[in-house]
């Protein structure tokens, strides 16, 4: 069995990986430049979607993230990271659209995934535009507050035992100490020392592919910006997550320009955060106000009262994506006891507890908290190999 | 006389007076509850920066009564509302 | 004006219509733009035109005649065509865009209705300014207590003192006027609470005595003061304000010079208004997106780096005023007029008909040298008044500290201590503070304080300067959103 476990990366899936590891009994160190869940994790919304995903591997990893969520709220108090099961609502805004969420929801169904064809949308949601000819509603769909999950998540981790070493030199990752089989025996940090490891878990999200090449496997993990809106707190006036379909083909998408399709939903702080616009553009951080305005645009066309609703916050994350939009989760073949957990692009949170039992179970070799290795194969980083070794 | 209405009731000002201004010239220093410890709030900065002194103008929430100048006739209200567009507020 | 501007200009303070002067003067096509309904500032703060003899305030200020120039001569640039004013315009945005800047504000002159603005020019000045620094004390979110800015406001913008018997509390040279303009008001000014020692500036006698217009405008407050027998106590500050639904009273102490309360030397006023500040926080809301680089400045603020021109880091950009560092009026329009200068310089502007270009380099040389004066002395003022070390003593673990979300003292130092977090970001992610409608305005430089006061403040980035509604956002979306069709889309 593994017993030390270097986890690099304190945003929502490292500390996810930490809390499953920790649990099972091993040894964890988590490492990270910056404070729990400074980077994307602060830049989401913190959706816990399944409404938004195909059938196949991420719905399958999504499913079981969704039970270890409501897990983890039992284990950890829902409400200090403000879990909520809203629920999501899909709408379409012409019947040929309607059809085709059916059928799209249809599929989900057989998936394993709870859906209930919705005609009269603003009997669920009264503020709506009139004129949308139906929708989905999605009961499981959740949310949380990343950071301070995250937080709750590194903080249990750190009741069991792990540690959380944090700094801009002492909790930088520079590179991989291998034994003379090439297994991995510790990892190098920016101020000079080596931190005995069995295993190292990359969890560093959208810098995963820079962690990934230090530690000699690196993965294709790039940056793709978002901007999300939230306007002045209101008294209660949205009450699921509300989104029009077109959202499901851009979160798929892999055109390079502006895509927005936005997802509007209301906060326990009384703000209605408007996200998820996706651009291409590597890190760049500059504001884009033509985003902003076509996601204002989005957001009043299906609710019209958000017309006369004060803008107060824009922010802007890399979400962290592979070019096949699937997470990179599972043990590195080319550098024995590197575990990669990235690349989970704008599906980070929702899908951090299940990543974190993937993770463990294959550090343990064994199923853990239903996680199964031989059941996730799809999310495994071979899939970037070519026979010669690692991709451009 | 300059007139604006503040809740139902007639408020005097002085021309290029600010709502804000209006209000504390009639000796009112709070007309806002906050949202979660139901505490009283007026002007504080009175430049537009703290926005504790919000109100609804003419049916247009989240007006900083310190920056907008008080004209006849204006409408202010003191209780949060949303607009719906849908027929009244809420 | 029809024509694009070679420069925007935000903020029509001592700074920015200094600026705006300058470069009108050299021949440029300028777009000046404020959120007031008049040009001035805070500093020069007056109500709208149309409305000065119904609310006269021609005493308050001091420097009108320069206030004056400044106006005529922008008027002089608005009737030749030159200048386009932009009042009641709130600028949420400035982004690069085609090696120039697109500036994106709302147009709110008839408010409460606003409608998106954007305006394009090659060179971008931004001139802020700076509000109040707030420090949180038991009762200071009672009705009654305001900033000292805000009792100024009100007075001067229009002609309202908002209580008859008031407490001034906080440190630095801004409480003087605001104290002899309440008093020549009739107001009763029951105590002007300065936490500094005024030996402190005795360190800096060169800034003192190389400023001798600062010294007269200083004593002309401190002859007004004596005039109403008004009493500034230094070492002494507000650290309480009581009553239930608005403040009835202040509670003043005597201070230790790490600035804790002397034990044995607190002692009620009954009042019913209070006018706290601490300084002055600049407004960089607009200059972090834009990726400038920054400087520590004495008073513990960051404040925007510029070169001996006014020059941002960001090419095309320039800063004067408040943001650079606070310094005053004086210094924001000699800053306001160096930026000009290197506007037109940059622009390889040629210069105006009857001046010659040596005359240019000369007068640009002169008002160098008062920069470099007054920022001298506003270093010595940063430097004498600073927050009070234990300042954070006088909070009990329920005092407010985030007014909009209601976030505690005790809130922010479980964050530090549970939490771990180590600046005034990370707390907000874990407490909410900072997270409402003023993003942090009032509270940021006080939880910074709580958390990492030996380091400058840095504000949180803020992508939206101010709040703008959906509604005019989405008027500015050119492609209305298509009809869902994503019948092949789905993979």
């Amino acid at each position: 069995m593994t017993s030390k476990v270097v986890v690099v990366g304190a945003g929502v899936v490292g500390a996810a990986c930490a809390f499953h590891a920790a649990s099972a009994g091993m040894d964890v160190t988590v490492v990270d430049r910056g404070p729990v869940g400074a980077g994307t994790t602060s830049r989401g919304e913190g959706n816990i979607l399944l409404s938004d995903k195909e059938p196949g591997p991420e719905l399958d990893l999504a499913r079981l993230s969704r039970t270890l969520w409501d897990e983890a709220g039992e284990e950890l108090g829902p409400d200090s990271f403000e879990l909520e099961s809203k629920g999501g609502l899909v709408v379409a805004s012409s019947p040929e659209g309607l059809a085709a969420l059916r059928e799209f929801a249809a599929r989900q169904e057989a998936a394993g995934v709870r859906t209930e064809p919705v005609d009269r949308v603003r009997d669920l949601e009264p503020h709506l535009a009139p004129g949308i000819p139906g929708g989905v509603h999605y009961p499981q769909d959740a949310q949380v507050q990343p950071v301070l999950a995250a937080a709750a998540l590194l903080r249990a981790a750190v009741r069991r035992g792990a540690r959380f070493r944090t700094g801009e030199v002492t909790g930088e990752v520079t590179g991989a100490v291998t034994g003379r089989d090439g297994r991995i025996t510790g990892v190098r940090t920016a101020s000079g020392d080596v931190l005995p490891a069995d295993a190292v878990v990359n969890a560093a999200g959208t810098w995963g592919g820079e962690v990934g090449r230090r530690l000699g496997a690196p993965v294709e993990v790039l940056p793709r910006r978002g901007f999300v809106l939230v306007t002045e707190p209101l008294p209660p006036m949205v009450r699921h997550k509300v989104y029009s379909a077109d959202y499901v083909a851009n979160v798929a998408s892999s055109d390079a320009g502006l895509e927005t399709s936005c997802v509007v939903e209301g906060t326990r702080g009384g703000t209605i955060l408007i996200g998820a616009s996706r651009e291409r553009v590597g890190f760049d951080r500059a504001m884009n106000t033509a985003v902003v305005a076509r996601l204002a645009a989005q957001a009043c066309a299906l609710f019209p009262f958000l017309r006369g609703v004060h803008l107060i916050r824009a922010y802007r994350g890399f979400r962290p994506y592979c070019p096949d939009h699937l997470p990179v989760v599972g043990p590195d073949p080319r550098v024995p006891g590197v575990v990669h957990a990235c690349g989970h692009e704008g599906a980070g949170i929702g899908l951090a507890p299940a990543t974190g039992a993937l993770v463990t179970a294959h550090l343990l070799g064994r199923p853990w908290r239903g996680a199964d290795p031989a059941a996730h194969t799809a999310l495994l980083p071979d899939r970037f190999l070519t026979l010669g070794g690692a991709p451009e | 006389m300059n007139e604006i209405t503040v809740d139902g009731e007639p408020l005097p000002f002085v021309e290029g007076q600010t709502v804000a201004a209006a209000l504390v010239a009639a000796g009112r220093v709070a007309w806002r509850t906050t949202r979660t410890g139901r505490r009283p709030r007026g002007v504080f900065c009175g430049i537009g920066v703290c926005f504790d002194c919000l109100v609804t103008i003419d049916g247009v929430g989240g007006q900083r009564a310190c920056l907008v100048p008080s004209r006849p006739g204006a409408t202010v209200t003191t209780a949060t509302t949303v607009t719906t567009g849908e027929g009244g507020d809420e | 004006m029809s024509e694009p501007a070679d420069l925007v200009v935000v903020g029509a303070g001592p700074a920015g219509a200094a600026a705006a002067v300058t470069a009108l003067a050299g021949g440029l096509r300028v777009a000046l733009v404020d959120s007031g309904t008049a040009v001035g500032g805070q500093y020069w703060r007056h109500p709208p035109e149309h409305a000065r003899a119904a609310i006269p305030t021609e005493d308050l200020h001091h420097g009108l005649r320069e206030y004056r120039a400044l106006c005529a001569a922008l008027e002089e640039g608005r009737a030749a065509g030159r200048l386009d004013l932009r009042t009641a315009h709130h600028v949420w945005s400035a982004v690069r865009e085609d090696g120039g800047f697109a500036v994106h504000a709302v147009d709110r002159r008839e408010a409460p209705r606003e409608t998106a603005v954007v305006l394009r020019a090659p060179g971008l000045l931004v001139a802020t300014g700076a509000h109040d620094r707030q420090l949180p004390f038991p009762g200071w979110d009672l009705p009654g207590v305001l900033t000292v800015g805000g009792l100024q406001a009100l007075l001067k913008g229009g002609g309202v003192a908002a209580g008859s018997r008031v407490a001034l509390g906080g440190t630095g040279p801004f409480l003087l006027p605001v104290a002899a303009g309440l008093a020549a008001r009739g107001v009763e000014v029951v105590a002007v609470c300065e936490a500094a020692d005024p030996r402190a500036w005795l360190r800096h006698p060169g800034a003192l005595l190389r400023n001798p217009g600062k010294w007269a405008e200083g004593a002309g407050y401190a002859a007004a003061l004596v005039r109403h027998r008004v009493r500034v106590r230094p070492r002494t500050a507000i650290v309480a304000a009581e009553g239930d639904d608005r403040v009835t009273s202040v509670r003043i102490a005597s201070l230790a010079p790490d600035g804790s309360p002397r034990p044995g030397t607190e002692r009620r006023v009954e009042v019913d208004a209070v006018g706290v500040g601490w300084g002055f926080a600049p407004q960089l809301d607009l200059f972090l997106p834009l990726g400038c680089e920054l400087a520590d400045s004495a008073d513990g603020n960051a404040v925007v780096a510029v070169d001996a021109g006014q020059r941002t880091t960001v090419p095309g950009l320039y800063a004067a005023g408040e943001a650079c560092g606070v310094g005053g009026a004086a210094l924001a329009a000699a800053e306001g007029r160096l930026a000009g200068e290197s506007v037109l310089a940059d622009s390889g502007a040629a210069p105006a008909p009857g001046r010659r270009r040596t005359a240019r380099t000369a007068r640009t040389a002169a008002v160098r040298a008062a920069v470099d004066r007054q920022r001298a002395f506003a270093r010595a003022m940063g430097l004498a008044h600073p927050i009070p070390p234990a300042w954070s003593s006088w909070l009990t673990d329920d005092t407010v500290v985030c007014r909009c979300e209601e976030v505690t003292a005790g809130a922010v130092r479980a964050a530090c201590a549970d939490g771990g977090a180590h600046d005034h970001r990370q707390v907000k992610q874990l407490t909410r503070a900072g997270m409402g409608w003023c993003q942090g305005r009032m509270c940021g430089p006080a939880v910074h304080c709580l958390v990492a006061r030996e380091r400058a403040y840095v504000p949180a980035e803020r992508l939206v300067a101010t709040p703008v509604t959906l509604g005019a956002l989405a008027d500015l979306d050119e492609q209305p959103p298509e009809p869902a069709d994503h019948s092949e889309d789905r993979q």
